[in-house]
């Protein structure tokens, strides 16, 4: 499709060493794959008009949301040839010798409680512009906000697809030398991470509500595990079940009204779906086995789960008005944990081939499997991205627990370790 | 299932002891503090050392000293080499009811949920035992999954050792 320009992945060493240098956050990035014909793109350090140097590397941070997503080779800046910050400054000629398909550019300059920043992309090849002057105005502390808005754009004026760099991710932390839990708030690529709940008892399954308002999880802060509800912004919570057993696994219904969890109040474990406003439960599944990890289909009609109702782990979907489960895994001996992608056409799940784990796709009309990730095994907890394009899950890397992304088409991955504890069980946020 | 679990119980009684006694656990003397392998401490327990408890429904009574059941990967099946130990522990229980809690544990491998899930089956599995032995006292059952494990670590004898049933 596109030439492989020879220099490229030196370009994308350089650029990605030049911005985790720059990184402060709890969670670092280290690519471990990229791809093999990225298209080539320009992102020239954007000028600043006020005075003396901004905390952030805006076009750096713009730079590295585009080599994660694995379709874009961006050139180092000590590359470039000319550094322009406005439309006519430009001289395409520049920007074919480094064999750039694209090019990014953009001027800052300081406002009353913050900053503006006006940017402009252009296609190099037909020598036309794409976005002219856009602006984006921030406060003082949002230069990271400002800058994956302008990969979001230039990443769908490009691509097509809806760039999800504003996203963002909820996890969960272990600190085994202080023996603390904490529930983890940070953006998509680890950056600005805030502690929403602290606990010496495990913290688990952590699940966005769709209107990127809450979260729900499951606490054993009482000695026992109970659903709660946690609003983000207030920090208020509700405590949803405590049930005797098992209170696993809650997800939100698409309009937010709704919980599917796991309750084993009847003997074993089953889902139930919670109504959140007038706490009504409604059993889901009737079987003496393991039902559990329910997760909504798109239009909240029905739910699909892991059960070992035929002797080994495998995914199942149910119509919530009839009630008959279907099985829909068939390859592997343990497949678990299922989601499915934004066009409900395949799930993602945890898949056991060789004894090994892996995270792997299937495509609902065909049930053909691919396995996204080959180089680490123990993967689990697959969460996709709102624009379906990658999903972040979690694994082992050196006996550590960390966060990891791949593309569904496998193309790129990256690891986002700790330096601050074991870290697990990624729910990717909505679009906000 | 609780018949067949009996029937079992019945069939291998006899042999249980012996296993018990000559233990299989790979690396015994590695093992950490909380989590003493099941089968030899039976032994170690002088008043309960017949695997059917007969003999020490008695004043002399005493809770074994280990705690911990194992079990295979995804699976809840009480091993026979279990047997003898709970059955001491049914003893120990009759002779001197108190509230008892399992805790109900899976290896890191699989998914979290699940493995939540199966570590109450686990627990569930002690619990059926203990009651079908005439235990009467008040089990509570919490599985904390893999959240909890033994040993920290991801190899075979890391494994074997978090998927377990602790009696506390």
């Amino acid at each position: 499709m596109k030439k492989v320009m020879k220099f490229s992945i030196q370009v994308i060493v350089a650029s990605f060493l030049f911005v985790s240098a720059l990184s402060h956050a709890e969670l670092t990035i280290s690519i471990t794959k990229g791809v093999d014909n990225p298209i080539v793109i320009g992102i020239v350090p954007f000028n600043y008009t006020g005075g003396g140097p901004l905390s952030e590397n805006v076009a750096a941070i713009v730079s590295d949301d585009l080599e994660r997503s694995g379709q874009f080779g961006p050139i180092a800046p000590e590359n470039m040839l000319s550094y322009p910050s406005l439309p006519q400054d430009v001289v395409f000629r520049d920007w074919r010798l480094l064999g750039s398909e694209y090019l990014v550019i953009g001027d800052i300059s300081p406002t009353a409680s913050g900053y503006q920043l006006v940017y402009s992309l252009f296609d190099v090849v037909s020598q036309k512009t794409i976005l002219f002057n856009q602006p984006i105005v921030v406060a003082r502390d949002g230069l990271r906000d400002m800058a994956h808005h302008v990969s979001d754009k230039v990443y769908e004026a490009i691509t097509g697809i809806r760039g999800a760099f504003s996203t963002e991710i909820i996890y969960v932390e272990h600190q085994k030398k202080a023996r603390n839990y904490r529930l983890m708030r940070a953006d998509m690529d680890g950056a600005r991470p805030k502690v929403l709940v602290t606990s010496k008892q495990p913290l688990l399954s952590p699940s966005w509500s769709p209107d990127g308002q809450s979260v729900a999880y499951v606490s054993f802060e009482s000695g026992r595990p109970a659903i709660y509800i946690q609003n983000l912004a207030t920090g208020q919570r509700e405590k949803m079940t405590n049930f005797k057993g098992l209170n696993s696994a809650p997800s939100w219904s698409p309009d937010g009204k709704k919980l599917a969890l796991v309750l084993s109040k009847d003997g074993n474990p089953e889902i139930y779906t919670l109504d959140i406003a007038t706490k009504r439960f409604t059993r889901v599944t009737k079987h003496f086995g393991i039902d559990t990890e329910p997760r909504w289909t798109a239009d909240g009609k029905g739910i699909i789960f892991t059960s070992n109702r035929g002797g080994k782990p495998q995914i199942y979907s149910v119509v919530l008005a009839d009630g008959y489960p279907q099985r829909l895994t068939f390859e592997g001996d343990y497949n678990a944990r299922a989601q499915l992608t934004p066009d409900g056409k395949s799930i993602i799940m945890v898949h056991r081939r060789n004894k090994v784990f892996h995270i792997a796709t299937q495509e609902l009309a065909t049930g053909t499997v691919r396995i996204l990730t080959t180089e680490t095994d123990l993967d689990e907890s697959p969460s996709i991205a709102p624009n379906g394009a990658s999903l972040i899950y979690a694994t082992k890397r050196n006996g550590k627990g960390i966060l990891a992304s791949v593309s569904l088409d496998a193309g790129s991955k990256f690891a986002l370790p700790s330096t601050s504890g074991d870290v697990r069980e990624p729910s990717w946020s909505p679009y906000f | 299932m609780l018949s067949k679990t009996i029937k079992t119980i019945l069939t291998i009684s006899a042999v249980t002891f012996f296993l018990s006694a000559c233990s299989t656990t790979s690396t015994p003397d590695s093992a950490t503090g909380s989590s003493t392998d099941g089968s030899s401490g039976t032994s170690g327990s002088s008043a309960t050392t017949d695997g059917s408890g007969k003999n020490s429904v008695n004043d002399g009574v005493v809770a074994p000293t280990a705690t911990v059941f194992y079990f295979d990967f995804d699976s809840s099946v009480l091993r026979t080499d279990s047997r003898a130990l709970l059955d001491a522990h049914a003893a120990a229980l009759k002779a001197s009811p108190r509230s008892v809690r399992l805790e109900g544990h899976a290896d890191e491998r699989g998914t979290r949920e699940y493995n939540i899930a199966l570590g109450e089956r686990r627990a569930q599995a002690v619990r059926a035992y203990l009651v079908s032995r005439g235990v009467t006292s008040p089990i509570e059952v919490v599985s904390y999954g893999e959240e909890s494990p033994a040993v920290d670590a991801s190899n075979e004898y890391a494994w074997q050792q978090n998927r377990r049933v602790e009696i506390k």
